[in-house]
């Protein structure tokens, strides 16, 4: 028997099976994480540099060019990538299916809220009167 | 009575310590306390948005005790996972995997994250203290 013909004749019409998106969640991951390499390193210096500053010194800061930029995408990957990572943790210890699926529906939005209120923090702080 | 005597897989307490388990089980745990590590980070952002007070508050609490062992622990998370990440991206492109160069990445993962925490934390308690 042919491999197509394995699937159920209705499975076939239907156009069931994979969804196209098997690699989605492990290239993500990676991309996310490439993209984090040097905004972590960016992030750590500057982060030195505010050590006492006060709201003022952020304002300065985020008017450079491309820090609010930075900011943003390090949100953004940061929150995607703790997302996805969070995923396979609540999958591999959480055994009861109804825990499971509620667990990442509220670990899900709740990352969604996050990064709402980061990129939004950032654009106050990018356009904020100096 | 065993009738088919294949092998089994070892549980955790009979099985024989091994670095490459306690790097692998740290970079999950460093991942899960890296989210937390992303709550921090959208504070700090979102309490300077909020206005001049609320980010005093905020750099006031990240300078307490309490605020001052989170950032450690923190900058511990993200520069092993940081490390270790690398370490990962480059066994994703098939390099690396043979079991020396398991073990060799695997210490310049540790000597990594102790080298950037002393030198981070060696600069930022040097500008703190003026």
């Amino acid at each position: 028997m042919a491999m197509s013909q394995m699937r159920s004749p209705l499975g076939r019409v239907l156009g069931l099976g994979s969804a196209k998106e098997g690699v989605e969640h492990w290239w993500m991951q990676r991309l996310t994480a490439i993209a984090m390499v040097p905004l972590a390193i960016w992030f750590t210096i500057c982060a030195l540099g505010m050590i006492g500053a006060d709201r003022a010194a952020m304002v300065v800061w985020m008017h450079s060019p491309m820090s609010p930029v930075f900011a943003i995408l390090l949100i953004v990957a940061a929150i995607y990538h703790l997302s996805l990572g969070l995923q396979v943790v609540i999958e591999d210890y959480v055994h009861s299916e109804g825990w499971k699926l509620g667990l990442i529906i509220v670990m899900r939005l709740w990352c969604i809220v996050l990064i709402g209120r980061g990129v939004l923090a950032v654009l106050t702080l990018a356009f904020a009167a100096s | 009575m065993i009738s088919d005597p294949r092998p089994l897989s070892p549980h955790l307490q009979i099985y024989r310590w091994q670095l490459t388990m306690t790097l692998s089980i740290l970079h999950r745990i460093t991942g899960v306390g890296l989210a937390v590590g992303a709550v921090l980070l959208v504070s700090w952002f979102g309490s300077a948005a909020d206005g001049a007070v609320p980010f005093a508050k905020f750099q006031g609490f990240l300078g307490s005790p309490i605020g001052l062992v989170m950032l450690f622990g923190c900058s511990v998370a993200l520069f092993y996972h940081l490390s270790n990440g690398i370490r990962h991206l480059v066994w994703d492109t098939g390099h690396g995997l043979d079991l020396k160069s398991v073990y060799v990445g695997g210490w310049t993962v540790l000597v990594a994250t102790v080298a950037l925490t002393v030198i981070v934390w060696g600069a930022g308690l040097s500008v703190w203290r003026h």
